[in-house]
C-alpha cells in the first residue's frame, strides 16, 4: 500500500496542477491522467528578420498556436494581454512579464528568407516560472509553399518538449472527399494536412472510391474503387498519383485493404459467392493467402504494430464482433462482449488499444478498448459515427460523422482518447473514411 | 421531400433514360430497352408493353427484391418475383444481368458491402436454381453507397435494403 501511495499522490497533484512542478524538474504536462485544465502558454509573433519574411512570421506563429491550442491541452494567452513583446530573437526574455500573465510556457522565434526564396524559422521554448530554456533552440527551412509544415514542425517540437509524447502535427490524412446528396454522392480520394489544410485530390469522381489507407511510410495509398464496375483494391503512389489494381480476379469483390507495418503485405477482404473472408497478399510477388475460413462475413482487418496479429470483425456469432487472430491466420479469439455490434477495429500505433465503431440501440459510437477487450470506453455518440483512425502518436482519433435525414452529410471529426476535445476537421467539402499517415 | 418522388416518376414517364445506365442503381426510371425482336403491331418496341423490353422487365416482371434488417434470406414475395425474373430471363436469352446488392445506412461501410454481396448472391443463386444459366449472371454489392430513398427512417431503409437485377445486352444482340 505504502509503495503505491506516493506515485498516486504525485499523479493526483499533477492532475490538479498541470505543468506546475518543482524548479528542478523540466516543465512537463503529463497526459496519463487526462488533462482537465489546459496549460497556459504564449506565442508572440515571430520576429521577421527580412522584409520578405513579414507575412510568413505572422502566419507561422498563428499556425503554431492553432496546433497547440487545437489539442485541448494548451491554452494560449491572447496576444493583446502580453506585457512585453519579442523585438529580437537574441534579446533576453523578460520572464517577469510572462509570469505576470501566467504564461507557463513561452515560444519565441524568428523567420527569415534567403536569396533562393526559402524560409528559415528558428525558435526557442521557455519554462517561464523556472526562468530557463526548455530544450535547445532549433531551426527548420523549407521552400515558401511549405510554410505550414515549418509551423507544424515547430509545434511538434513544443508539444514533444511539454508533454514528453511523440507529436503528430506534421502529418497528413488521406480521406474521401464527398459532395452531393445521399443518393448521388460524388466521392474523390483526397489528401490533406492533419488540420484540413492543403487538400489535394488524388482521383476524380467518375467511380465510387472507398476507405483509402496510407502505407506506413505515407508514400502509397490502398483504396477500393468501382472503376471496373466491381469494388476492387487499388494501390496508388502518392508521388506521381499513379494507381493500379492489386487484386484482379474477374467478377470478384475485394475491399477493406490495409498495409502490414512493414508495408510489404496487404490484408483485405475478398467476397466469393455469399462469403467474405480475409486474405493477405505479398505486394511484390502478388502471392495471396487466405487467413480466415468461415462462412460468415470477415472484414475490416488491421495489424498490430509489431505485425504479429490481426484484429478484424466477423458476424460468425450472429452479430458483428471483434476478433484477434495470428497474422498468418488460424484460430481467432473474440474480444468484444459488450452490448451491441462492433466493427472497423483499428490497432493503436502504441499497441495498447483498439479503436472501433460501435452500434447500439440506434446510435453509433467511436470507442477504444484494451487488446483483450477490457476497459471499453465510448468516446463519442451520434446518429452515425464511423471508421476511426489513429494519430501517429496514438493519442487522438479521427473519424467520420454523418448527419441524419435527407440532407445528411458526412464530415471529419477528431477526438482525444480521453473523450475530450471533440471537434470538426475543417475540410472544404464533406469527408469520410480518414486514414492518418505517419509523422513526416 | 414530397417533390422528389414525383420528379422521378415524371422522368420515368418521359422515358428519358437509356437502357441500363449503371449510374441509376435500379431506381426504376429506366425507359426503353434493347428489344431485339421484331415489332408487334400496336406495341411500341422498348415500351413496358413490349414483353421483350427492359422496361417490361422492370415494371411488369419486377426487377428487385427487398430484405429485412441485416438479413439476406429471400422472402416468399421475393421468391415469387424471382420466379418471374427467371422465366423471363430464360425466354429472353439475349440479355445478361448483373444483380446489385444494397444495404441501408445503418451499418459500417465494409460490413454493408459484404451484406449487399450476400443479398445479391442469394438472388443469383436462386435464379440459377430456377434454370438461368450462371454464365449470364454476375453480382456486385454497393453496400450503403447508393441508397434509393434518402430519409433516415425505416420507410426509406426498407426500400434501400434491396437486390436489383440490371439487364444488359448480351453477346448475340
Amino acid at each position: 500500500m505504502q509503495t503505491r501511495l506516493i506515485p498516486m499522490l504525485i499523479a493526483f497533484l499533477m492532475a490538479l496542477l498541470p505543468g506546475f512542478v518543482t524548479a528542478q524538474e523540466p516543465l512537463r504536462l503529463t497526459l496519463d491522467q487526462g488533462v482537465v485544465e489546459p496549460m497556459p502558454y504564449a506565442v508572440p509573433n515571430f520576429v521577421p528578420e527580412t522584409s520578405a519574411a513579414m507575412t510568413h512570421a505572422e502566419n507561422i506563429s498563428r499556425v503554431i498556436a492553432e496546433d497547440l491550442t487545437g489539442t485541448g491541452l494548451f491554452r494560449e494567452i491572447p496576444r493583446d494581454a502580453h506585457i512585453s513583446g519579442i523585438s529580437s530573437f537574441g534579446a533576453p526574455v523578460q520572464f517577469a512579464d510572462w509570469k505576470a500573465v501566467n504564461s507557463q510556457a513561452l515560444i519565441t522565434g524568428a523567420v527569415s528568407t534567403d536569396e533562393s526564396g526559402r524560409i528559415i524559422v528558428k525558435f526557442r521554448v521557455w519554462d517561464v516560472f523556472a526562468g530557463q530554456e526548455l530544450g535547445q533552440g532549433m531551426q527548420f527551412a523549407s521552400t515558401a509553399d511549405g510554410w505550414r509544415r515549418l509551423a507544424h514542425k515547430v509545434a511538434d517540437q513544443v508539444y514533444a518538449r511539454l508533454t514528453g509524447e511523440t507529436p503528430y502535427f506534421d502529418s497528413r490524412v488521406v480521406f474521401v472527399s464527398e459532395t452531393g446528396p445521399k443518393n448521388e454522392r460524388q466521392k474523390r480520394l483526397a489528401v490533406m494536412d492533419y488540420d484540413g489544410s492543403n487538400v489535394q485530390y488524388l482521383t476524380g469522381s467518375q467511380s465510387i472510391v472507398l476507405a483509402p489507407r496510407f502505407s506506413p511510410g505515407g508514400d502509397r495509398v490502398l483504396y477500393t474503387s468501382y472503376e471496373t464496375g466491381f469494388p476492387r483494391v487499388h494501390v496508388l503512389t502518392v508521388g506521381d498519383v499513379q494507381s493500379r489494381i492489386l487484386q484482379a480476379n474477374d467478377g470478384v469483390m475485394s475491399f477493406a485493404p490495409r498495409f502490414s507495418p512493414d508495408g510489404r503485405t496487404v490484408v483485405y477482404s475478398l467476397t466469393q459467392g455469399s462469403n467474405t473472408d480475409i486474405w493477405a497478399m505479398d505486394v511484390a510477388s502478388g502471392a495471396t493467402r487466405r487467413l480466415s475460413v468461415s462462412p460468415a462475413i470477415e472484414t475490416a482487418p488491421s495489424y498490430s504494430p509489431d505485425g504479429s496479429q490481426i484484429v478484424f470483425e466477423s458476424d460468425r456469432s450472429g452479430t458483428q464482433q471483434l476478433y484477434i487472430m495470428p497474422a498468418a491466420g488460424g484460430e481467432a479469439t473474440r474480444i468484444s462482449f459488450g452490448q451491441g455490434r462492433y466493427g472497423t477495429p483499428v490497432w493503436s500505433p502504441r499497441g495498447d488499444l483498439i479503436a472501433f465503431t460501435k452500434q447500439n440501440q440506434g446510435r453509433f459510437h467511436i470507442g477504444v478498448m484494451r487488446t483483450d477487450g477490457s476497459e471499453e470506453r465510448l468516446l463519442t455518440a451520434s446518429f452515425l459515427d464511423e471508421g476511426p483512425t489513429w494519430a501517429p502518436n496514438g493519442r487522438v482519433l479521427m473519424f467520420a460523422r454523418e448527419t441524419q435525414g435527407a440532407q445528411g452529410a458526412s464530415a471529419l471529426y477528431s477526438v482525444d482518447i480521453s473523450g475530450r476535445n471533440l471537434k470538426r476537421v475543417r475540410t472544404p467539402a464533406g469527408g469520410s473514411d480518414p486514414s492518418w499517415g505517419p509523422l513526416q | 421531400m414530397s417533390i422528389l418522388p414525383k420528379t422521378i416518376m415524371l422522368v420515368a414517364a418521359l422515358g428519358l433514360a437509356a437502357c441500363t445506365n449503371p449510374n441509376r442503381f435500379g431506381s426504376g426510371d429506366d425507359g426503353a430497352g434493347v428489344g431485339a425482336t421484331a415489332p408487334v403491331p400496336g406495341i411500341v418496341p422498348g415500351s413496358a408493353d413490349d414483353p421483350t423490353s427492359v422496361a417490361h422487365f422492370q415494371q411488369r416482371i419486377g426487377d428487385r427484391v427487398l430484405f429485412l434488417v441485416d438479413q439476406s434470406t429471400l422472402s416468399a414475395e421475393g421468391r415469387v418475383t424471382l420466379d418471374r425474373q427467371a422465366e423471363w430471363l430464360i425466354s429472353n436469352s439475349d440479355y445478361l444481368a448483373v444483380i446489385e446488392g444494397h444495404a441501408d445506412e445503418q451499418g459500417t461501410r465494409e460490413y454493408n458491402l459484404a451484406l449487399g454481396a450476400r443479398r445479391a448472391n442469394a438472388v443469383m443463386e436462386y435464379l440459377v436454381s430456377r434454370g438461368v444459366s450462371a454464365n449470364r449472371l454476375k453480382f456486385v454489392s454497393y453496400g450503403k453507397e447508393r441508397p434509393l430513398e434518402i430519409c433516415s427512417a425505416e420507410a426509406c431503409y426498407a426500400k434501400n435494403r434491396r437486390a436489383v437485377t440490371i439487364l444488359s445486352a448480351g453477346l448475340s444482340s
